[in-house]
C-alpha cells in the first residue's frame, strides 16, 4: 500500500514538473537566451564597444528621437487618462443606458486592429481629409491646417489606442468603491461635486496610477501608429530601431536602442512597484 | 444620484464619439469610385468590396493570418493550460516568480521583443516562414492566455481534486477526466484572445517576415505606408461592422438581462 503510494507520487510528481516547468523552460529558450543574444549584438556590431550606447547618450539624432519620445510619451499618456477616467466613472456610476452605450463604444475600438485605426485618423487628419474638408467646408478656416504627419497626429492616434485599456484598471478600482460611502457623505449635507472631489477621487487615485503607468509603458515602445500617423517625420524609438535594423542595417545599434528601451521601462515599472508597494503598506 | 450629471455625462459622451469617430471615417471613403483616397461626391461604388474578393493577394493573406493565428492561439493556450495545471497542482512557494516569468513577453517593449524573436529565428534560419511567424505569435500571446488561464483556475474549485483522489483517480485521470472539462470556458476564453491578437499582431510579424509570408496586417502595412488603396477602406468596414455587430448584441443582451432581473 505504502509502496504503491510513493511509486504513484513520483509518477505524479514528475508529471505535475514537466506542466510547471514546460513553459518557463521554453521561454528561456526562446526569448530570455536570445535577449542576452540582442545584448550582445548590442556591444559587438558593428565594432565591439560601447559605441553604440555612446551614441544614445551623447545628444546628437538618436538622443533627440528618446526625448521626442518620452516628451510625447507622456503628452499622450496624460491625455488618455483623464479622457479614460471620464469615461470609466461613468461606465461604473452611470444610469443603466449610459452604462451600456459606454461599454458599446468602450469596446468597439478595443478589438479592432491598431492599423484599421491608424488608418481611421489617416483618412480624418491627412492634409486634403475630412477634418480640413469639413472645416473648410464650413469656413472656419480657409487653409488646409496641418493635421497630418506630425505630432499632433501621433499623440491623436495613440492616445485613441490606449484610452480603452486605461479604462479597465480604472473601472476595476472604482468598482471596489463602496457606493454606502458616498451616499453616507450625501446624507450629512456633501454636495456631489465634495463627495466627487474628497471620497470618490482619493479612492479611485491606485486604479489612476495604475492605468498610468501601464499606459506609459505601452506608448514608449509604440510602434505602429507613430510610424504611420508620423509618416517618418515624428520619429519614435521603435520606428528609429526598425530603420537601424532594415534601412541602415546596423544592428548593432538598434539593439542598443531596444535593450535601453527596455531599461527605461524597467526603472518605471520598479518605480512604479515601489510606490504602489509603500501605499499598500501604509493602507 | 452620483453618475447623474449632465454636464459630466456629456463630456463622457464625447469622448466615446471620439473612440468611435475613425473606425465611422473609413465608412464613406470604401466607397469612392476612384482609384485613390478620397470622398464619393454623389458616385458610390462597390468596386473596392469586390476587388477584395477578386484579388487573390488580400485573400491570400487572409488565408495566411488565420492559419498563422490558429496554430499559434492553439501553442498558447495549449503551453498555458499546462502551466496553470502544475501551478495548481505543486502550489509552489515561488508560483509568484513563476507567473512573473511568463508574463515577460507582454511587459517587454514590443519593439524589443521584435528584435529579440528576429535574433532567434535567424539563428534557427526561419526568418520570412509560417513557422516562424508561428513561434513568434505564440511567445507574444502567450501571457495574455497564462492570465486567462490563471483567473479561470482561480475560480475552480479545489475539492474537485481532492474528491476525485479519493475516489482513486491517477493524476492523469484527475486532469483530463475531472480538471480540464471544468476549464472549458477559460481554455475557450483564452484561445479566443490569443487568436485575436495572433491575427493582428503587426510590430513582431513586420520585423520578422514580409516577402514569402504576408499576413494581412502586413499587407495593410504595405498599403498605408506606400500609396494607400482604398480597399484598405473596405477591408476595414469588414472588420469594423463585423465587430460592432457582435459588441453590441452582446451589450444589448446584458442590458435586457440586467434591467429585466
Amino acid at each position: 500500500m505504502t509502496t504503491t503510494r510513493t511509486a504513484g507520487t513520483a509518477g505524479a510528481n514528475l508529471i505535475t514538473q514537466i506542466l510547471m516547468w514546460a513553459l518557463p523552460v521554453l521561454l528561456l529558450g526562446f526569448y530570455v537566451i536570445p535577449l542576452l543574444g540582442v545584448v550582445s549584438w548590442s556591444v559587438t556590431q558593428p565594432v565591439a564597444g560601447l559605441g553604440n550606447y555612446a551614441r544614445i547618450v551623447e545628444g546628437g539624432d538618436i538622443s533627440s528621437v528618446f526625448l521626442r519620445t518620452l516628451r510625447i510619451s507622456l503628452i499622450s499618456t496624460v491625455a488618455t487618462v483623464l479622457i479614460g477616467y471620464c469615461l470609466s466613472y461613468y461606465w461604473v456610476m452611470g444610469s443603466r443606458l449610459r452604462q451600456t452605450i459606454l461599454e458599446i463604444c468602450i469596446f468597439i475600438p478595443f478589438w479592432i486592429s491598431v492599423l484599421v485605426r491608424a488608418f481611421g485618423w489617416l483618412v480624418i487628419l491627412r492634409d486634403n481629409g475630412l477634418a480640413n474638408g469639413f472645416l473648410m467646408a464650413t469656413h472656419l478656416i480657409s487653409e488646409p491646417l496641418g493635421t497630418g504627419r506630425n505630432e499632433f497626429a501621433v499623440i491623436v492616434g495613440m492616445v485613441h489606442f490606449m484610452v480603452p485599456f486605461s479604462v479597465f484598471p480604472m473601472a476595476t478600482v472604482m468598482r471596489k468603491i463602496d457606493r454606502r460611502i458616498l451616499l453616507a457623505a450625501h446624507g450629512l449635507g456633501a454636495s456631489p461635486a465634495v463627495v466627487f472631489a474628497k471620497i470618490f477621487l482619493p479612492l479611485s487615485l491606485p486604479g489612476v496610477f495604475a492605468a498610468f503607468v501601464m499606459v506609459l509603458v505601452f506608448s514608449v515602445g509604440f510602434f505602429v501608429t507613430p510610424a504611420i500617423l508620423g509618416g517618418g517625420r515624428v520619429v519614435m524609438v521603435a520606428e528609429a530601431v526598425f530603420v537601424q535594423m532594415f534601412q541602415t542595417t546596423n544592428w548593432g545599434l538598434g539593439a542598443a536602442m531596444s535593450v535601453v528601451l527596455l531599461a527605461l521601462i524597467g526603472a518605471v515599472v520598479a518605480v512604479a512597484y515601489r510606490l504602489l508597494g509603500v501605499r499598500s503598506f501604509v493602507d | 444620484m452620483f453618475g447623474r450629471s449632465k454636464f459630466g455625462g456629456a463630456l463622457a459622451y464625447l469622448a466615446a464619439a471620439f473612440l468611435l469617430l475613425p473606425l465611422i471615417a473609413v465608412i464613406p471613403v470604401s466607397f469612392t469610385p476612384k482609384r485613390f483616397l478620397s470622398m464619393p461626391d454623389g458616385d458610390w461604388s462597390l468596386r473596392h468590396y469586390s476587388a477584395l474578393f477578386e484579388d487573390g493577394v488580400w485573400l491570400s493573406s487572409i488565408g495566411t493570418s488565420i492559419s498563422i493565428a490558429l496554430a499559434a492561439s492553439v501553442l498558447a493556450t495549449v503551453l498555458a493550460t499546462m502551466f496553470g495545471l502544475g501551478l495548481w497542482f505543486r502550489r509552489p512557494r515561488g508560483g509568484a516568480l513563476l507567473v512573473g516569468f511568463a508574463l515577460l513577453p507582454m511587459v517587454v517593449p514590443p519593439v524589443t521583443s521584435a528584435i529579440i524573436l528576429y535574433f532567434l529565428l535567424a539563428k534557427l534560419r526561419l526568418l520570412d516562414t509560417m513557422l516562424g511567424l508561428v513561434i513568434g505569435h505564440a511567445i507574444m500571446t502567450l501571457p495574455f492566455a497564462v492570465v486567462a488561464m490563471l483567473s479561470a483556475f482561480a475560480r475552480l474549485d479545489r475539492s474537485l481534486e481532492m474528491a476525485a483522489r479519493n475516489l482513486g483517480a491517477s493524476t492523469l485521470q484527475t486532469i483530463f477526466l475531472v480538471v480540464l472539462p471544468n476549464l472549458k470556458a477559460g481554455m475557450l476564453s483564452a484561445w479566443f484572445l490569443t487568436f485575436i491578437l495572433s491575427w493582428e499582431e503587426s510590430t513582431v510579424t513586420l520585423f520578422t517576415s514580409g516577402i514569402e509570408v504576408v499576413t494581412l496586417p502586413k499587407r495593410i502595412w504595405d498599403n498605408l505606408r506606400l500609396d494607400v488603396d482604398p480597399v484598405v477602406a473596405s477591408i476595414s468596414v469588414v472588420m469594423v461592422v463585423i465587430t460592432a455587430a457582435v459588441i453590441i448584441a452582446r451589450a444589448l443582451a446584458r442590458h435586457r438581462y440586467a434591467t429585466q432581473s
